[in-house]
């Protein structure tokens, strides 16, 4: 029994090739989705979902369980960011810049700019780079990195509800993509993609983060979100048909359960395999519910991701 | 899917006699459409009408019953194929399988450690259910006394797997009470499976690859009088699982499709037990009513069990904690106190962090409805009127000598009325849980 659907995820495309007008060697497209999460029976899924590894512009406070794979390089931005994509087989590369916080190291916005074109130099791969959070100084930063990149077709995030103006217009005059972040509120996200294509902004370079929340803490708010949006892009809604981005790893590292010991906690198992499974869990049901795009730490949690994902691309045609 | 009074009318007689109670026969069918009356209370109803109306009136997915006594599990009896419709009710079984050819002490050895299989989160007690015991040894002989061993080890239900009769014949007889899973009738071994389970009523499961075998084998069974059934369309790989579950589910409850109206049961495929975990992440999300593993590793299974509780959550209602004052390790007269929600996932998140901070604690949960802090706050169900109300009806000035509370960060605005109300120190805390054990240990360290 095939569902027949009219309508289909939009396609945003990643990065660009020297041909293009940016530096990039390879680049992604994400979306295009005629069907529901992997039902290749009845419709297309033209590409797969890819797995972006986090880099950060300021030393992390990860524990240890991440520590351990990222200590050598966190201090150099460029290096992590080769190591996620040489060694762990990062799709591409989510740099958060959390350096730049008025409330922590209050880095500028040249050193924000200086850190994205590191990164670039360092990896081929498409990039994605986000603020830390507080909205005046993210409006200041990004438009310097939008500027700063023009061309190479990054992602930037984050647009938010009441702050999307200024990274809307810094995306279109500078070619890039924009994540469109709401609070796990489908109405919300809706509105805002409405808000954002009405500066003109093409439906195709707009990615939704519907804010996940953590396994056990409020996923299943996600997934009905997701479900629900793929549902209205299938039947035509165009503000719903964005691709998705879900912040796995950010999720998972903050939980309880990635971070207790098993002295404490004997019956919950060994941490670094829980933690590992926390975040490969997390990100096998957003694969079911439609996520595109899946931002996540753990080298095996990233390993793990991909080998679900090649699973669920193979045909399954009647 | 409940039929109309029309649609049942059509299929009575007619004849307007009485003798059911109501004075026609539309009366009688408008009362069962209603549930108010039972077809057998008319006589003259004949056989085909009555098939036609007990099938319409079934459910999509029947439910179909494994294990006795406390280790009963229902299955299926869904009726969404999204959880956002509605809901999705019994929660995927999880079953462990065990090998006939492991020897007695090593055998009783493994059941022991399943039968420790349980797990604490938020409050929440999660279990597992199942032991599957499958024929590796080819041998009914063997099977039939490893699946002695299980039986005698555990309380928890059993299933097992052989495609032998005489293995299933020989296991099931001394564990039939305890109405086990039985694994599985094929197109070869079907009429044998069913005579083996027959009279025990045990849950059989149907296994033929491809769904057009599966639905004319299932209706051979059905024809032939079984039907508590299990499917397995042994899909080979997880994407054809995806592919498979969800015909099958779609099937049944949008066309009604008969054969299709049974829980259905995923075995992993993956080696590797961490790979064996996501995959059944798959099979939880896509509509298995009994996923069975290989891998017993706590670490990997605690994930996969809290994604289990929650898909299976009722999208409708907002899970909440009691109202009151919770203890956090052993506060005494001096420990802090904090206010949060009643929303359980604002509540565990805040709990979970002053226990990480290692300061016995008391939490005051508001009854907020189960909105978080943010969503309360501006529904005006945890102003600082309602906070202060629920301060005095659970005593905690009694609790502790001390005067401060710890507010969260984000209702800073009601410190000022909050202390006007309650005479207390109102402390404002960090916005989100995550910063609370920090903050804990520069405040009361
Ligand atoms: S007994 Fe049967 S035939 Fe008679 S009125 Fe009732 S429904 Fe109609």
């Amino acid at each position: 029994m095939k569902e027949k659907n009219t309508g289909r995820v939009a396609e945003v495309s990643l990065g660009a090739t020297t041909a293009e007008g940016g530096t990039r060697t390879t680049t992604i497209v994400v979306g295009g989705d005629t069907a529901l999460p992997f039902h290749h029976f009845e419709g297309e899924v033209p590409h797969r979902p890819v797995v972006a590894m986090e880099v950060q512009d300021i030393v992390p406070s990860w524990p240890e369980h991440l520590g351990k794979y990222f200590r050598d390089v966190w201090d150099k931005p460029g290096e992590w960011a080769r190591k996620g994509v040489d060694v762990y087989g990062a799709d591409l590369i989510y740099l958060k810049l959390d350096g730049i916080d008025p409330e922590g190291a209050n880095r500028s916005a040249a050193d924000a700019v200086a850190v994205v074109k590191e990164v670039l130099q360092a990896v081929g791969v498409p990039l994605i780079v986000v603020g830390c959070g507080n909205t005046e100084k993210d409006n200041e930063v990004m438009e310097a990195v939008a500027e700063a990149a023009a061309g190479e077709k990054l992602l930037l995030g984050n647009a938010e509800q009441d702050n999307y103006r200024t990274l809307t217009a810094a995306c279109l005059g500078n070619g890039h993509s924009i994540i469109a972040r709401s609070p796990l509120d489908i109405n919300i996200c809706k509105q805002l993609n409405i808000l954002i294509t009405e500066m003109n902004m093409p439906g195709n370079r707009i990615v939704i983060d519907p804010s996940i929340g953590g396994l056990g803490y409020g996923i299943e708010y996600a997934y009905s979100i997701m479900e629900r949006s793929r549902i209205g892009a299938l039947q035509g809604d165009k503000m719903l048909s964005m691709p998705i981005l879900c912040t796995v790893g950010y999720e998972c590292w903050r939980a309880k359960e990635a971070n207790s010991p098993e002295e404490e906690v004997p019956e919950w198992g060994t941490q670094e395999t829980r933690a590992i499974m926390w975040e490969a869990t997390a990100a096998s049901a957003m694969l079911q519910t439609g996520a595109h795009i899946l931002l996540m730490r753990h080298p095996q949690a990233v390993a793990l991701t991909r080998k679900a994902i090649d699973r669920l691309m193979q045909p399954n045609n009647y | 899917m409940a039929l109309t009074g029309l649609e049942i009318y059509k299929q009575l007689p007619k004849k307007n006699c009485g003798e059911c109670g109501p004075p026609t026969c539309l009366a009688f069918a408008m009362a069962l459409a209603g549930g108010k009356a039972s077809l057998d209370s008319c006589p003259y109803v004949s056989d085909a009408a009555r098939a036609a109306l007990d099938s319409a009136a079934a459910p999509p997915i029947a439910k179909v019953v494994v294990g006795s006594g406390d280790t009963v599990i229902e299955l299926g009896d869904e009726t969404e194929l999204f959880r956002h419709d509605k809901k999705f009710y019994h929660e995927t079984a999880v079953a462990f399988l065990v090998s006939d050819t492991l020897g007695e002490a090593e055998l009783s050895d493994k059941v022991a450690e399943i039968n420790q299989l349980a797990f604490h989160r938020v409050g929440l007690e999660y279990r597992i259910q199942m032991v599957a015991i499958k024929n590796d040894s080819g041998n009914p002989e063997t099977f039939k006394n490893a699946v002695q061993t299980v039986a005698s080890n555990t309380g928890l239900a059993l299933a097992l797997i052989s495609e032998n009769p005489e293995a299933i014949s020989q296991a099931l007889g001394p564990v039939a009470s305890r109405k086990p899973l039985v694994s599985a009738a094929t197109e070869a071994n079907w009429e044998q499976m069913v005579a083996a389970v027959k009279d025990s009523g045990c849950a059989l499961a149907v296994k033929a690859a491809g769904l057009d075998n599966l639905a004319a084998l299932v209706e051979k069974i059905t024809g032939a009088g079984y039907k508590q059934l299990v499917l397995d369309p042994m899909p080979d790989s997880v994407s054809r699982a995806v592919a498979d579950f969800t015909q099958i589910r779609r099937l049944a409850i949008k066309k009604k499709f008969r054969p299709f109206g049974y829980p259905l049961i995923a075995f992993t495929q993956a080696e590797d037990p961490l790979e064996e975990v996501t995959e059944a992440a798959a099979y939880v999300a896509k509509y298995a009513s009994v996923v069975v593993l290989k891998t017993t590793d706590r670490a990997a299974l605690l994930p996969l069990l809290t994604l289990r509780q929650n898909i299976y959550t009722d999208p409708q209602v907002p899970i909440q904690v009691e109202e009151g004052i919770h203890e956090v390790g052993t506060p005494n007269e001096n420990s802090p106190v904090y206010v949060t929600t009643n929303f359980s996932l604002t509540y565990y998140s805040v709990e979970g962090e002053v226990e990480g901070s290692r300061i016995p604690s008391h939490i005051i949960s508001v009854n907020t409805d189960g909105l978080s802090v943010m969503t309360s706050y501006a529904d005006g169900k945890f102003e600082a009127e309602k906070i202060a109300e629920t301060m005095k009806k659970y005593g905690i000035e009694a609790k502790v000598k001390h005067r401060n509370i710890v507010i969260p960060g984000g209702v800073a605005v009601i410190k000022g009325k909050l202390e006007e109300l309650t005479g207390w120190k109102v402390i404002v805390g960090p916005r989100e849980a995550s910063g609370i054990a920090a903050f804990a240990k520069s405040q009361f360290a």
